[in-house]
């Protein structure tokens, strides 16, 4: 069983799994690789552990014993729904290299989107969840995720990060 | 009486002094280099209108125009930049920890120079950030977070009692002591910062500060390096502190470089004298640099 109160490393593949329905390394880091074209190496130096039901963090390093500690690298991905959700922080650290699924709003949806409201980007893409970016300083820069679903784009922006700019 | 009276034979000009403590403080912002770089938060600043000044003495500090607030910008949603006081931005450059090392923050929330830190080591290695407060604590990793910091380890510790076990005993590399303290440097951010100054106040968490010093230094490796830091003017809360843990041994002062105007730590306060050492520490005086007060001492752990 998953014990949602304290960090567990994830096992390296579906063959060393021994809590059900946990993520595998293989899984988490494939999901990023496969859905927005990332080389696996930029996660080579993390370690991958499960917190709370499906919340999975990355960590920089490796730690002896958890247990005790309160928080370990950042958040990552979530896993236990049907379909997995990538977190803002992460996308934002990651979400740079990324080659596919990323949708770049114009000036205006770049602020609705950091408001939290849905825009109707253009797009003829993938449906799911998408990075959201615009262009600033000379270079496409992540802002969070995006909800892709019958035409309009959700902003998954979490509460405390929404701006008005 | 402006309890900040009691500075003016150790401040050298007084008059500048309680003038400069009076004068409201300007913004700054720290550029994170785990995910920017100086140059590209020039130009989205640029881009955005956004009145700014390089502080010139670090090319990651850029002070805003008054009025421009740090939170309500495109650089700071992308943790570009981090809003963080001048002096603040010490302690961790006089840590100065490697990549790959493993250093400890002991009183780290809310994150200005934990994040500072994590930046300093390419978010490699691990940094460990200790605090005590379950608010503080959420406060550090959001923060952390949205610094894009990975390599963060949070603890929830009363810093005297830090405990290694986590870690399977394995002493740090580094770690800042930057204590809780009176806080008088922070007068021009706080105008109410010394409102109930009391002696009591000081000798209290002077006490604390030597209870968190002492278990710093004994999860410090020997050869290690330690920080230890104060926004106050306090000598019984800055060298006295120091003072005791050099007579309890484990540890001596070390000179190092700083390019803003300061002066040195005291030798002698209030009828006590303090190891000629002391003089390696510095104090930062609102009027040297226009900036915070700030007190800092680096350390060397012995065997």
């Amino acid at each position: 069983m998953n014990d949602g109160s304290r960090f567990d490393r994830l096992p390296p593949t579906a063959d060393d799994r021994t809590v059900e329905g946990r993520a595998t390394r293989e899984e988490a880091v494939g999901w990023w690789v496969e859905r927005f074209g990332l080389d696996p190496e930029c996660f080579e130096g993390h370690t991958f552990w499960e917190k709370g039901s499906g919340k999975i963090w990355a960590f920089a390093g490796d730690v002896d014993s958890p247990a005790e500690v309160e928080g370990l690298g950042m958040t990552f991905l979530r896993t236990r729904q049907e379909h997995w959700k990538p977190t803002t922080d992460a996308v934002q650290r990651f979400g740079r290299g990324a080659v596919r699924n990323v949708v770049v709003l114009d000036r205006g949806d770049a602020r609705a989107f950091l408001r939290g409201e849905d825009t109707d980007p253009d797009w003829d893409g993938d449906w799911g969840y998408l990075i959201a970016a615009h262009e600033i300083a000379g270079s496409v820069e992540p802002i969070g995720v995006g909800l892709y679903l019958y035409g309009e784009l959700r902003s998954q922006m979490p509460k405390g990060r929404q701006r008005e700019l | 009486m402006d309890p900040l009276s009691r500075y003016d034979p150790i401040v050298g000009d007084p008059a500048a002094f309680h003038a400069a403590c009076d004068r409201p403080l300007p913004s700054v912002v720290r550029v994170n280099d785990i995910k920017t770089t100086p140059d590209r938060v020039r130009r989205a600043f640029e881009a955005a209108d956004v009145g700014f000044e390089p502080v010139g003495w670090h090319e990651g500090l850029f002070e805003l125009d008054e009025g421009e607030s740090p939170g309500n910008s495109w650089p700071f949603v992308h943790g570009w930049v981090y809003g963080q006081e001048e002096v603040s931005a010490v302690p961790a450059l006089v840590l100065d920890p490697e990549p790959g090392e493993r250093v400890l923050d002991c009183c780290a929330a809310p994150g200005s120079k934990t994040t500072q830190l994590a930046a300093r080591m390419a978010d490699r290695g691990t940094v460990v950030g200790n605090d005590n407060n379950l608010g503080r604590l959420s406060a550090l990793r959001s923060n952390a977070e949205r610094c894009g910091v990975t390599n963060l380890v949070v603890t929830r510790a009363d810093a005297r009692n830090f405990s290694l076990k986590p870690f399977d005993g394995e002493p740090f590399d580094r770690t800042l002591v930057d204590v809780p303290c009176s806080c008088e440097g922070t007068i021009r951010k706080n105008p109410d910062a010394v409102d109930n100054w009391s002696m009591d106040h000081v000798e209290g968490i002077a006490g604390v500060q030597k209870g968190i010093l002492e278990r710093s230094l004994g999860v410090t490796r020997p050869g290690g390096t330690l920080v230890y830091s104060t926004c106050t003017f306090a000598p019984e809360e800055n060298e006295a502190v120091l003072q005791y843990a050099l007579e309890n041994g484990g540890c001596r002062l070390l000179d190092y470089e700083l390019p803003l105007d300061h002066a040195p730590g005291l030798t002698e306060w209030d009828g006590e004298t303090f190891d000629d050492s002391m003089r390696k520490a510095k104090r930062i005086y609102p009027h040297h640099n226009d900036t915070g007060g700030f007190f800092c001492a680096k350390l060397e752990v012995c065997g």
